[in-house]
């Protein structure tokens, strides 16, 4: 149990580029924290140097109030999953999760054995005990990395992308399995991805990085309902966040697809702001208007389109509909798709839209939406205009408290059951 | 690459050829130990086979008049090579795993100068050493020749073993040390075991290395207190100066490769590729 403090890391390499800059996170015990961004953005770097296996260039970390910057890994006393599991592959599972166990040399055989058992059997390996690596599949694999980390007490868990090596159904499964897991155990975790589902689902907290710097430190709900800048928003969601250039001219939004009403949260941020905006509609905040009843719909905006393409996935229809962006927004658009490791194609709108719709592929279609579910961002500086710190505010204080009363019955539980 | 079933008109060819280059490795084997066998009035009788098989040549060599020059030179070179093989091995193990882990100024250099010293002839420094060593004592010793034959194995010793370092996944010395062990630890009881199957093979190079070497034999002893077998080799005589030593040789030549054969057989289980697999995923 421990809480990892990291103050202003920087982290240089020999060229002078700092792969991460001036990140700041506190890690409260028994938190799990995921740090999350596209390739490159140093979520990797930064666990490596929580471990100790990259050294810290400025800053300070401490591990439960003690500075661990020039610590050794092994006298940090922190547990690592690794990507690609690293096992020790002339060794069997049971010598394998022994392994850590063994170093400590203050335990006797037996206690190890009893150790060994009751992680293999948390994580159902009892039976794969004398087999060597080489012979078990992925998820497997991956579970007697875990069980090398959870045997021994160590302070937290680190998790370098651990479920990108399997395929898409073991990594659902695994995800729930960790999550699970780190609830039960109630031990602090720090877990890096570039899956924004990972973060989403898993995290107490997510970091979300881009290109070394930190965006926004906050919980799941607090990054979908109130994204600090661009960036963030259009990270987080998926299908991820339309954006559609909008002229700010007498209290109307014009956009390419008709007007859209400034709602009274943004009147005020708007006096500052350019003319020239972007606006930001989750993809599931649209819906058919032809569905909606008649006073459902007038306290709806709706914006009328044709559909491009759409897509039908059972549950719910995806609706594409393509715009002319103006050249001044398109290039901030480009450079965000640049950012997101995407590939600006063209620029489109995706709604998803109940599956009782009726629409199809040519149709001209009315979306209706919530005005205040549109979010408001400066082009220059990517930031968010429409950000309500008040509601952020509540959201934080609710998810802890979520998070608090979830480790209280995992401890109950915990002494319940022993 | 094709990699699917071969065609018989492939087989048959891989076949062909498979015989054809056994038959060209194995043939001076078999005419050797024809050779060998023969007695020495047999030696000349334009057969390839002997006539009758005859053990005369190795009891010339084991208990007979050559005795004297063979069984120490067999000796020397055992030990010899035995020692040379186990500095060079030892020393390279940790070079190789420095030159593969870290990062320090100067690994070029290393790796560079190994293969330089590797590839300098051996005939242009024999004169200057065989000068050298009569100065400082070393000629006709043991450490006289463990020392130049280590210049010869090191370097390959250095290549290959900093070849197997790099297959084995750097993660799992990180895992290790996060699990709680010391970089000695580490290199002990992750890298080493990993690492057996390439210091094996090393091993067997280096000493076949420094058991085929005539050169330094030769020039830098006098005496059967460090003289190894193919230097000795060269001084078999006939029973009379009209005889040809012929037989007596082959015999010899035989009993030094049977060390060599014995080596591969025994380590063949530990040259095995892939005890990598499964540490990683792929």
């Amino acid at each position: 149990m421990a809480e990892i403090n990291l103050s202003r890391i920087v982290k240089k390499y020999g060229d002078g580029f700092p792969a991460v800059n001036d990140v700041s996170l506190r890690i409260a015990d028994g938190e799990f924290v995921i740090l999350v961004g596209p390739s490159g953005s140093g979520k990797s770097t930064l666990l490596r140097m929580i471990v100790g296996l990259e050294d810290i260039t400025d800053g300070e970390l401490t591990i439960d109030g003690e500075r661990a910057n020039e610590k050794a890994p092994r006298d940090r006393g922190l547990a690592m999953v690794f990507q690609n599991y690293a096992l020790y592959p002339h060794m069997t599972v049971f010598e394998n999760i022994a392994f850590p166990l063994r170093l400590a040399k203050d335990l006797g055989e037996e206690e190890i054995r009893r150790k060994v058992e009751q992680a293999a059997s948390m994580l159902e390996l009892g039976e794969h005990l004398e087999r060597k690596p080489a012979n078990l599949s992925g998820g497997q694999r991956q579970r007697v990395a875990m069980g090398r980390a959870i045997v021994r007490d160590a302070k937290a868990f680190l998790f370098d992308e651990p479920l990108s090596n399997l395929d898409a159904k073991l990594r659902g499964q695994m995800r729930t399995e960790i999550a699970r897991m780190q609830r039960r155990l109630g031990t602090t975790t720090v877990y890096v991805t570039h899956d924004q589902t990972e973060a989403m689902t898993l995290g107490d907290k997510v970091a979300v990085l881009k290109r070394g710097e930190l965006q926004q430190y906050a919980s799941p709900q607090e990054l979908y309902d109130e994204p600090i800048n661009l960036f963030v928003a259009g990270f987080i969601g998926s299908p991820p966040m339309n954006f559609i250039p909008v002229r700010n001219q007498d209290g109307v939004l014009h956009s390419p697809f008709g007007p859209i009403p400034v709602t009274a949260r943004d009147e005020a941020a708007l006096a500052e702001a350019p003319e020239l905006l972007i606006a930001g509609i989750r993809p599931e905040a649209f819906e058919d208007a032809a569905l909606l009843d008649d006073a459902t719909r007038q306290d709806r905006a709706v914006i009328s389109a044709t559909v491009d393409v759409t897509e039908w996935l059972g549950n719910e229809v995806y609706a594409y509909l393509p715009f002319e962006a103006d050249a001044e927004v398109s290039q901030a658009l480009a450079e965000l798709d640049r950012d997101l490791d995407g590939e600006s194609l063209r620029t489109q709108v995706v709604a998803a839209l109940d599956s009782r719709t009726r629409i199809g592929a040519g149709d001209a279609v009315d979306l209706a939406f919530v005005p205040e579910s549109v979010k408001l961002f400066d082009p220059r500086t990517g930031r968010n205009l429409s950000r309500d710190d008040e509601n952020a505010a509540r959201i934080a204080e609710r998810s802890e408290a979520a998070r608090q009363q979830a480790l209280e019955r995992a401890r109950e539980q915990h002494s319940g059951a022993a | 690459m094709d990699t699917g079933k071969l065609t018989t008109g492939r087989k048959i060819l891989w076949a062909v050829v498979s015989v054809l280059v056994a038959v060209y490795a194995l043939f001076p084997v078999v005419w050797i130990i024809s050779l060998s066998l023969k007695s020495p009035s047999d030696v000349g009788n334009q057969q390839f086979w002997p006539t009758a098989v005859s053990w005369e040549n190795y009891e010339l060599i084991f208990t007979g008049q050559a005795s004297e020059l063979f069984v120490p030179a067999l000796i020397n070179s055992i030990g010899i090579c035995l020692i040379a093989t186990a500095i060079a091995v030892v020393l390279a193990t940790l070079t190789a795993y420095a030159v593969s882990r870290l990062d320090f100024p100067g690994k070029k250099f290393i790796l560079t100068m190994a293969l330089g010293v590797s590839i300098f002839p051996v005939i242009s420094i024999v004169t200057p050493l065989f000068n050298l060593w009569s100065r400082i004592g070393l000629y006709d010793t043991w450490l006289g020749l463990i020392i130049p034959y280590l210049s010869l194995t090191l370097p390959i010793s250095i290549w290959t073993l900093a070849a197997f370092f790099r297959q084995i996944p750097w993660e799992l010395e990180q895992a290790a040390q996060v699990d709680g062990a010391t970089s000695w630890q580490a290199f002990r009881k992750v890298i080493v075991p990993l690492a057996s199957p390439g210091v094996f093979t090393t091993a067997i190079i280096a000493f076949f290395i420094a058991w085929n070497d005539f050169l330094y034999g030769i020039s830098l002893t006098s005496t059967s207190a460090a003289r190894p077998v193919p230097a000795a080799l060269s001084f078999f005589t006939g029973a009379s100066q009209f005889e040809e030593p012929a037989g007596a040789i082959a015999a010899a030549a035989i009993v030094v490769t049977i060390p060599v054969v014995v080596l591969v057989l025994l380590f063949q289980r530990q040259i095995v590729a892939g005890l990598t697999s499964g540490a990683v995923k792929g």
